[in-house]
Parts: structure tokens; sequence; C-alpha cells
């Protein structure tokens, strides 16, 4: 064991463009998914039977089989019915699919949990629907989801190495491909482990200084944000959200 | 009992509020409707919430409104600053048409407060910010004056020191006062109450009470849905009782509790009162 080769394969171009890989994967497919789920959540408010039986239909494909067997259905089975994607796009495209199912959910749940009563209340102070939307239910849900989605985004980075699948070559694939030429398992794994933790780190510090921009009574003495130890062990009790 | 006996009621209505008729112009508007309900109709789905209601309220006048619950007081008040859209009738407010200005009806909801049983604050705003927001945003006052109408208005409910706590930290008393002072930003011509202490402990109800009837006194053209009659024998210039959708009666508060009052009122009276 070796940890100056620990260090060389850090700072090698290799592992850093795996690194730079399963970001732009993650951020990718996190943000295709939360469009995704946006969509849904709103066909599902808009009550359509048709636009409700179709994302029926999604939400039990997405949601009833594993995500590597999606990866691998849209970058191996569907060329056969003439859909070809790189290896990249099938990546981002099953991930993001994958995601909206859930985001959905998030979403939904998020407007949901703003009450009619406050729209209303908006509205009876002669503002129009889109700002008692913006102004009134964004704001409260945008505080609601933030924390769930915090944790699928720390989720996606670690569902991203699943790609490796695929051949895209992300920071697992890159980590396994240099181990298996010289067989130092543990250098090239730690390097590897090493980047998923900064990369994690980092996911939550953003995390935490959005909770905290959204956090109403963030400028009065008193107020308490988890901090970044209590975060990374999840041992603070998620205050609840109102 | 509709549009006919009605408008006898209003025309014998006597002026209450003595300052509001110091001024002549106070005077002239008094004499003409801010609102003119004329029998209006509203159903969801079969079952028909408001039949044929009509009601006039002067400029300055304070209506209190009473009936039991499901008998469509809600959604009378709903329909009168257009939440709702009717099925017929029409609605004047100032003379104007405004029962089918569904595309304007935020514009016709500026002049017209409403406060509800469950208050209302937006959890996300502090005090002062909940009565910042429309005035900002709707009327584009700068932050500046609209701070400045915020802190006025918290004096003028009793609270000024609560401007930077948050809905969660205020009593219910506190927060009704606080949407009290949020729609009032708004300059509204007329105030709705839905059942605005409903909600509280029996000691924060005479706190919000008291705002009120203030307001009343000093001109504030309202409509009340509650069950306090101490608050209607003290702020109301007229009572109207509401049953199974339609308004039953419409006396001035003298007759009212001078006892000159329908069966069906007496038997809902009787009931509330013991
Ligand atoms: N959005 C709606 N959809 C369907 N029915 C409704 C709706 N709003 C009210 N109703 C029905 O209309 C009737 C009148 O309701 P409303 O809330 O106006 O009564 P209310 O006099 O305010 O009663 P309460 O004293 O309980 O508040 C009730 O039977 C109610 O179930
Ligand atoms: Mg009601």
């Amino acid at each position: 064991m070796s940890l100056d080769l620990v260090f060389d394969y850090l700072v090698s171009p290799v592992f850093l463009r795996g690194a730079l890989m399963t970001l732009l994967i993650t951020v990718c497919s996190l943000f295709f998914g939360v469009l995704t789920g946006l969509v849904i959540a709103l066909v599902q408010e808009t009550r359509s039977k048709a636009g409700n039986m179709v994302v029926l239909v999604y939400l039990w494909l997405f949601r009833g089989t594993p995500v590597l067997f999606q990866i691998i259905f849209i970058y191996n089975v569907l060329p056969s019915f003439g859909i070809r994607f790189t290896a990249f796009t099938s990546a981002v495209l099953a991930l993001s699919l994958n995601e909206g199912a859930y985001m959905a959910e998030i979403l939904r749940s998020g407007l949901q949990a703003v009450k009619k009563g406050q729209r209303t209340a908006g509205l009876a102070l002669g503002m129009t629907g889109a700002q008692v939307m913006r102004l009134v239910v964004l704001p409260q849900a945008a505080r609601i989801v933030l924390p769930p989605i915090g944790n699928q985004m720390i989720g996606m980075l670690k569902l991203s190495a699943l790609v490796s699948v695929v051949a895209v070559e992300e920071l697992l694939l890159v980590a396994n491909q240099v181990a298996s030429a010289n067989f130092r398992y543990f250098e090239a794994l730690t390097a590897a482990g090493l980047y998923y933790l900064a990369l994690t780190t980092v996911f939550m510090v953003l995390q935490g200084m959005m909770e905290r921009s959204l956090d109403p009574k963030r400028r009065r003495v008193g107020s308490r944000t988890p901090t970044l130890m209590e975060r990374l062990t999840g041992s603070m009790v998620r205050a609840s959200v109102r | 009992m509709t549009a006919a006996p009605l408008s006898t009621a209003v025309l014998t209505t006597p002026p209450r509020k003595a300052d509001a008729m110091t001024t002549p112009t106070r005077a002239e508007l008094k004499s003409k409707p801010l609102v003119e309900v004329m029998a209006i109709d509203k159903s969801f789905g079969p079952s028909r919430v408001l039949k044929q209601c009509s009601l006039d309220v002067r400029t300055g006048e304070t209506v209190v409104m009473i009936g039991p619950s499901g008998s469509g007081k809600s959604t009378f008040l709903r329909c009168l600053n257009l939440l709702e859209p009717v099925d017929g009738g029409n609605i004047f407010f100032e003379g104007r048409d405004i029962t089918r200005e569904r595309d304007k009806a935020h514009l016709v909801r500026r002049e017209i407060g409403m406060v509800f049983q469950s208050f209302e604050l937006f959890s996300h705003l502090s005090a002062a910010e909940n009565i910042m927001l429309a005035p900002m945003n709707v009327l584009g006052l700068s932050r500046l004056d609209a701070h400045d109408l915020a802190t006025e208005l918290l004096g003028k409910v009793r609270i000024p020191d609560k401007a930077d706590a948050f809905p969660d930290e205020l009593s219910g008393g506190q927060q009704q006062r606080v949407a009290i002072a949020r729609a009032l930003a708004m300059k509204p011509k007329m105030m709705l109450y839905d059942e605005p202490t409903s909600a509280l402990d029996p000691e924060m109800i005479r706190e919000v009470l008291d705002v009120m009837a203030d307001l009343s006194a000093e001109g504030m053209t309202s409509i009340v849905v509650t069950h306090e009659m101490g608050f209607a024998r003290r702020a109301a210039d007229r009572i109207v009782f509401m049953e199974s959708g339609e308004i039953i009666e419409a006396a001035t508060s003298e007759a009212f509790f001078g006892g000159s009052v329908g069966e069906r009122a007496r038997r809902f009276l009787d009931q509330i009162l013991h």
C-alpha cells in the first residue's frame, strides 16, 4: 500500500477526468430529472384523465424496474428499434427519467403542502395568479422541497457510478480500469473514494447554503441551521417543515 | 325576503356613526350603496348554495351576517370579491357591474380586504413583510414606504412591537390582527371578515373584535360573518340572517336587538346564545 500512489492517482488527469465526468452526469441528470419531475407534477395537478394515465404508466415503469436495468435497456435494447444514443446520452437519459419519477413526488408534495387558503389569501389581496405562485406558493414550497432534493442530489452522485456498465468513463470505471492494469486496487479505489467524498461534501455545503438562504429567520439571532458535521453524519433531526 | 323588502331596510337604517356623518362628502357617499348584490345564485354541482341572495351595503356601513353552518355565508363573501364565479344575478361595486369580470377580478379584489378564520398569514414572511408584500408588488410601493405603512398599521392593530415576528411566533389573536393589518395595507374600500374569531381562544377574541369595532367606528365599510352577538350589538348597523342559501332576514341593529326578529332567526339565536 502506497500513499504516494494514492496521491499520484488523485492528481492524475485520468482520475480528474473521471471525477468531472461523474460530476457532469450527476448535474445533467439532476437538471433534466427536476425538469421531468416538474412536468409530471404539473400534469398531475391539472387532473387531466389522459395526462394522468400517461404519468401513471411512466411512474409504474420507472419505479418498478432497477435503474441499472433502465440504463442497459436504453443503451443496448433501444438500438434494435432504431433508436441509438451514445453511452453518455443513454446514461443521462436513463438517470433523468428515473430521477423524474421520484422528483415528481417531491415537487408535488411541496406544492400541495402550501394550503389552498394561502393562495386564496394572496388572491384576496389583489395579486394575480402568477404573483400568488411567485410570491406566496413557490417560496414556501421551495423550503419544503429543498431538503429532499438535496438528498436526491447526493443519491444521484452515487447512482452515477452505475453508468460504468455502459462504459462511460466516470470515476468508478476509471479506478477499476487503472487498478486492473496493475492490481493496485487499494490505491485506485481509495483515490476514487476520496473524490466521491469530496464531491458529496461540496454538495452538502451547497445544500446548506441554499437552505440558509431560504430560511426567513436567518437574519436573526438564535436561528439555527445544521452544521456541516451534523449534515455529513445525518445526526441533526430535521426541524419540522411547515 | 329578498330584494324589495331589503332595500327598504337599507333606507330606514339610521346613521349610527357620528364621525362618518361629519363631512358632507361622507354623508353623500353614505346615501348610495358601495356594493349591491342582486339576486345571485351559486351551485356546487347539484347543491344550490346561494339562492337569489340580495344585499346592499352602503359606504361606512357594518353588516353582520349570521346563520347556521353550511348556510352559505362564506360562499356569499367569496362570490362578492369574485373568488367564486356566480351562476346568476349581478354584483355592483361602486355602481359598476363587476359580476363577469373574471380576468380583471384581481383589480376588484385590490379594493376589498378579506380576513379568514384561519388567518392565512404567509409563513415565510415576518409580520411586517406579510403586510408589505401586496403594497410592494401590487401597488408598486417602495420597500421603505411599505415598511412605514406596515409600522403604522401594526400600531393601529396594537402590536407595534411584533414587526419582525414570524407567524408561528405569534398568538392566534396577534396573527389575526396582523392579517387585518395586511388587508388594510391595500387601502381597501371595504372589509370582509369570515368568522375571524372562530379559531381563537376566548381570551383573544376580544382584542380582535376591538380592532374590528374601531375600524367600523372609523367608517370602514364591513361585512362580518360572526356569531359574536356582543360585537354585532356594538358595531353592526344591520344584521343579516342566512339559512340554507337564502337571506331570510336583514334588519337594522335596533330592530334586531329590539326583538323584532323572525321565527327562524330567533330559533337560531336561541341555539347560539346559551
Ligand atoms: N368549493 C366547494 N365545493 C363544493 N361545495 C362547497 C364548496 N364550498 C362550499 N360548499 C358547500 O356549500 C355550502 C355552503 O358552504 P359555506 O362554506 O358557504 O357555508 P357557511 O355558512 O360559511 O358555513 P360555516 O358556518 O360552516 O362556515 C356547504 O354545504 C358546503 O359544503
Ligand atoms: Mg364559513
